[in-house]
Formats: structure tokens, sequence, C-alpha cells
């Protein structure tokens, strides 16, 4: 019977609407009184029934809620006979409830889009060697499951068989698909764009990485900063100490309708909604746009960040090196670039690469002969010549003169931020090139969004050779730059900073950088999440564009600041409620419930601008 | 021990949730500090001792507050 009731919350607020409404008409258009009473005493009972029902449960487990305090209200406005009272306040209660539950499922609409990706069902090759369709929860490790075009892949797993383009989206925010084969690794929750592939399952069901993402997202969510925690704790004493001070009026004033007033006004509603509900909408926009944030804490100490520090320039450049100056030594040029050519073809060094690509098509010889010399280069044989290609070191060792414009060449290309490559034939010096890595595009920009978004420290701690570091550190105007750091280096500077008072974010790949990872007030992790990187950093960002870093700083700020404004309604309605009842006359129960509940929907729909919050002044696509 | 984990149909208002925890807590066999209920995801997240308790009755226990469990998922520990 109970539970019939619940159900039909949502039909009993049409039918006291309706009862509410009739009573008022036939007050108003013909006068009749007693019809009126009737209608509203009638809305009242059947309003207080579900409320009463909630009410009751919760004092039994010792719950003082606000259903007590209304059933409570509601009774006494029907003891005093004041039935227009208790059917509007039970009608607002109740309506009240019904839009918080739907405006409340918007803001929570974009995390569950992301659950509401994971895998249901999967094909599993059961013992009579036939493929049968399972839920996923009954996938074990070492199973063997066949994925369909345009199906989920159900578990982690390794390919045996097969071939396709898998889209990685959910899992790396990339959503070019990727090309997979034979003992390809394959991730849960992406999607089979064309082929058919057998795969076996490694990690299933929470162990999945994005199983591990669903599930620090939903923990973020629900988890509490300090003043949340605070807030719980009061609302915990807050209710019973309402119906406390109801009762003391009452025993004083010997006015009900005061009392009741009093309890009615002093439910808690919108203090203990507004900040959960700024978080989830906050975290959902992130987890939208590719950005995971671990709870309303991390949100609050991001949106004070005054210092990022990259771990190394590598975050900042395309990393992909390419042939920036050339000397040329002889007159034969095209010869000796062929020899280098076919030389470097033989490497997949990144250099290798990058000198390969800036010859372009060219005669290539035949190589015999290759010697990998470990920290200089390649030793190789052309057309009987011996062919040497590499750093000042390896020329050493070629016995290689190098004469003082030679020298000056190499001091000015180092000062440029270069790699050097040189290259020799039998023992003379032909060719010296400058490779460097370029800045990725569009960085600038976003590093003075930063700047903009109140970040006064922009640093870079890296592994690289200073000159690399410096020339990066001033085509970006970074205010720190320092080279040559190991991790521990990079950790030991992170403490220096947060000692001086900073609060400063790191940002790395988490595979060797979990130390500063962990160390730094924030830790951010870059790129397709690694378990690591998901389990020691406080935000990860699912690709490794830098350019979602701006978004995620505004979107904290713009999340803190939207829980400061619903704490500001939320204890501003309150006080303002609980004045008013003393030092006004206008001030009655049903006033006081419209007011209530209408704080209660200005959170939420307060909350639910975060879901559309976009960083100003950015027309790129995010 | 059993890890458990309940879905609930969308709970809204904050209360609902020290009614839970409450009545929950108040099951025995069941490990007090494990007891999570999470608002924004609507799950109720637990341990249990399966020798004296069953996932029904935890369920039932939330039933009768009056909330809808939509599914619940039992794993060993």
């Amino acid at each position: 019977m109970q539970r019939f009731i619940l159900g039909k919350k949502n039909f009993i607020t049409i039918i006291s609407a309706i009862l509410i409404i009739t009573a008022f008409t036939s007050k108003l258009a013909f006068d009749n009184i007693d019809i009126f009473v009737w209608l509203l005493a009638i809305a009242s009972i059947l309003g207080v029934l579900p409320i009463a029902i909630q009410a009751y449960q919760a004092l039994k487990v010792k719950v003082v809620s606000i259903d007590v305090l209304v059933t409570i209200a509601v009774i006494g406005a029907f003891v005093i006979k004041n039935y227009e009272e208790s059917a509007i306040v039970t009608f607002l209660f109740l309506f009240g409830a019904f839009l918080e539950q739907r405006t409340l499922n918007k803001t929570r609409s974009a995390i569950k889009e992301l659950t509401e990706m994971a895998p249901e069902n999967a094909l599993k090759l059961m013992e009579n060697g036939e493929f049968e369709e399972v839920e996923v929860d009954e996938v074990d490790v070492g199973d063997v499951l066949l994925v369909k075009t345009g199906a989920k892949v159900p578990v982690d797993g390794t390919v045996l068989t097969g071939e396709g383009h898998i889209n990685e989206a959910s899992i790396t925010g990339e959503s070019v698909p990727v090309n997979k084969k034979q003992d390809s690794g394959v991730y849960a929750g992406t999607i089979l764009e064309n082929g058919t592939i057998q795969i076996r399952a490694d990690r299933v069901g929470e162990d999945t990485t994005f199983g591990k993402i669903i599930e620090l997202v939903e923990e973020a969510q629900d988890s509490k900063s300090e003043a949340e925690r605070f807030i719980d704790r009061f609302s915990k004493y807050y209710t019973p100490i309402v119906l406390l001070l109801a009762i003391i009026v009452w025993l004083i004033s010997r006015d009900i309708e005061l009392a009741i007033t009093i309890l009615v006004l002093g439910c808690p509603g919108a203090l203990v909604i507004g900040v959960p509900v700024s978080n989830v909408a906050g975290i959902g926009n992130g987890a939208r746009h590719g950005i995971l944030l671990k709870g309303s804490e991390v949100i609050q100490d991001f949106s004070r960040v005054d210092t990022i520090v990259f771990d190394k320039t590598g975050t900042l450049t395309i990393g992909n090196p390419k042939v920036a100056e050339t000397e040329v030594y002889v007159d034969n040029v095209d010869e000796v670039l062929g020899y280098l050519a076919s030389v470097e073809s033989e490497s997949d060094h990144p250099l290798a690469n990058a000198i390969v690509e800036h010859i372009g098509k060219t005669k290539i010889y035949p190589v015999e002969n290759t010697n990998v010399v470990k920290g200089g280069g390649i030793v190789a044989y052309v057309e009987g010549q011996r062919v040497a290609v590499g750093n000042v070191s390896l020329m050493e060792q070629e016995n290689v003169t190098l004469n003082e414009k030679v020298r000056a060449d190499i001091t000015r290309f180092e000062e440029n931020g270069n790699s050097l490559v040189l290259t020799s034939i039998n023992g003379i010096l032909q060719l010296l090139i400058g490779i460097r890595d370029q800045i990725r595009p569009g960085v600038k920009a976003e590093l003075q969004r930063l700047k903009k978004l109140g970040v006064k420290n922009l640093v870079v701690l890296s592994g690289d050779n200073q000159s690399t570091v410096d020339l990066v550190a001033k085509e970006l105007g970074l205010t720190e730059a320092h080279g040559h750091m190991l991790p521990e280096d990079k950790a030991n500077r992170i403490d220096e900073l947060q000692r001086k008072g900073h609060i400063v974010a790191f940002v790395g790949d988490g595979v060797n950088d979990s130390p500063s990872l962990a160390l730094a007030k924030i830790g951010i992790a870059m790129g397709s999440g690694t378990d690591v990187a998901i389990e020691t950093s406080d935000v990860v960002l699912m690709n490794s564009d830098i350019g979602r870093l701006p978004h995620a700083l505004g979107l904290t700020k713009a999340t803190a600041n939207n829980m400061r404004q619903n704490i500001f309604i939320a204890v501003g309605v309150v006080l303002v409620l609980l004045a008013s009842v003393f030092f006004s006359e206008w001030m009655n129960m049903s006033i006081g419930m419209l007011v209530h509940e209408a704080s209660i929907l200005v959170v939420i729909l307060n909350g639910m601008r975060l879901l559309r919050y976009r960083l100003s002044g950015k027309n790129r696509k995010i | 021990m059993q890890k458990a984990t309940i879905q609930l149909e969308t709970l809204t208002c904050p209360s609902c949730l020290q009614k839970i925890e409450n009545a929950v807590k108040s099951l025995t066999g069941i490990e007090k500090e494990s007891l999570k209920v999470l608002f924004n995801s609507s799950k109720v997240k637990l341990n249990f001792d399966d020798q004296k308790i069953s996932i029904n009755e935890i369920e039932n226990a939330i039933k009768k507050l009056g909330y809808v469990v939509k599914k619940s998922q039992v794993k060993a520990q």
C-alpha cells in the first residue's frame, strides 16, 4: 500500500492541483465556501499521504527529514482548519519534488551519457565452438570473443585473428579510427568501425581502462569537499533544530500558525542540494570534453592555481623534429645527399627520419656494412666509400677535421636550439644539418588563455638540453625553463615552488613522472589514459592536446564560482524567510513553501548552466 | 566478504541518503565503514558478509523506505 501511494506520487500531484483549482473557482466564481473547504481538505489529505509515509520511514531510521517537518506543518494547519494553507503547501512540495527530479536528471545527463557507453553484451566462444551472445558480466579473463563491424569491444583484450579499424574516442578522445590487427591491444567501450576481429579477454569489467574511467567519474561526482562535509554535518542537526525551534515558539506564543510556518520555512533544501548540483554539472561538462576531474576538492584547488609546470618540451612542441638549418662544405651536394638519404633510410631514429623526409626524392644507393655507433650515429659503406653520419663525437672518432668555420657554424646551430647531424665521407666533412622541434600550432594562444585565467607562472622542467628548452621558453614567453632535469629534480623544483606559497599544477604524461604528479597540488595527466596516470593524477586530459587545459581551468573556476553562488542563494533565502516571519505581515506557509521550492529550482538551474560552459573567445571546436 | 553495488532509481533529496544510510547500517552483517550512498550516481556501495545476510535482505531494507532498486551487482572479494 505504501509503495503504491509513493509510486503514484505524480498522479496525486495532478489530482491535488485539479482539486485546488476547482476549489478556488467555486469560491471566486460561485461564492461557494462549503465546496471550497471540502475540496481543499480532500486535496490536503491526499497530498500529505506520500509525504507522511516518507516522514514515517525516515523517523523509523531516526532521521528528521524535510518530510517530517512538512508533515507536521500540514497536520498543524489542518488542525487549525486552515485547509487553504495545508492544500497549497502539500501541492507545492510534491510539485517541487517532481521538478527537482526532472532538472536534476538534466544536470546528471552528461555523466550518464558516458556511463551508457559501457558495453553490455559480448559474443563469447562457447564449448561447442560457436559464438553466443552473453552479458558482459559473464565474460572472464581468457575468454575468446568475436567483435563484429559496428559493435562495441566488450573488454580490454588482444586481437587473435582478423583486422579492422577501431574508433577509440571513448578512451583517447581521438576520433580518427586506429588500425588493429593480430596482437594489437583493444579497449573496452571502443567501437569497431569496419572489419571483424576475434579477441582474447585480458581485463574485464571494472578492471578495464574504460571501467576505471567510469568508476573515477562516478566517484568524483559524489566526492565531497571540506565545505560540503560541513554542510552535511550541519544539515543533520539543522532539521531537528528547526523542529525544536517551532515547538519552543509554539509553547511560548501559543500560536500554531506561527510555529508551523517556521517548520516550512526552515526546510534546508537549497542548501544541501546546491553544491552537489554544481559539482555534478561541472564534472559532467569536463567528461564531455575529455577532461576528467576527480571530485570537488580538485575543482576547488585547480580553480586557484597560479603556476603550471610542464614536464617536457614535447608537450608544447610537435614532437616531430624537422631539419631547420643546413651548411654545405662541398660542391657535389646532390651526390652527398643521395649517400646521406641512403644511409639514414637504414635507421628509424627520429633525427634520421627528419633528414630522409627533408631530402625527399633522391637516388638511393645500396648500403653495406651498416654499423650503428651508440650515442654517436651510423657508419656505413656506399659504393665503397666510408660514410659517417652522426654527432660531433662521432666525427672525432672518425678523425674528421673540423676547421674554424665549421666550429663557428656548430656553435651557432646549437644556440638556435638545434640537434646536430654531421656527415663525412672518407674522413672529410661534407654537411652540417641542424634539426629542431617545432612549436605546436595554437600552443601560444592556449598559454595566453591560461595567463588570462590568472596563471602567473608557466614553467617547463625538461630532460632536454638547456638551449632547446630556452628556445621554446623564449618563443612561448614562459616564465621559467630548466633543462637537463631528472624526474627527481622536477619533483624537488615543484616542492620548492609550493613552499614559496604557489599553487602548482603539474602537467605530465604520467609514465615516469608519478612523483611530480603526486607531489603537485594538482597532478594533470595527459594522453591516452594509462592506468598509472588515472590513479595518481587529480585531472586526466584524455588526449594529449593541451588545448583542453584552458577549458579545464576555466571550467573549474566557473564551477567553484557556481558553488559559491548556490550557497549564497540558499543561505540568503533561509535567512530572509526566517526574518520575514518575525518582522513582516505578509509571510505565511504557502508563500514560504513557494519561495523555498523556487530557491531549490534556482540553484539547480544555476548549476545546469555549467553543462553549457565553454571558454569564451574560443572559436575552435572542442 | 562480498562487495555489492546497488543501483537505485534517481535520488533527488539529499536526506534520502541519510535514510538509506541509517537503514542499511542497522542491518547485521554489513561492514559499516564500507557503506557509501552516492547521491549523484544514485548508488549504494557496501561490503557484506554473505553468511549473515543476503543481498535480497539488503535490497528489501532499501525498498521498504520506498526507493526502487534497479539492479545490484555482487562480487566476491
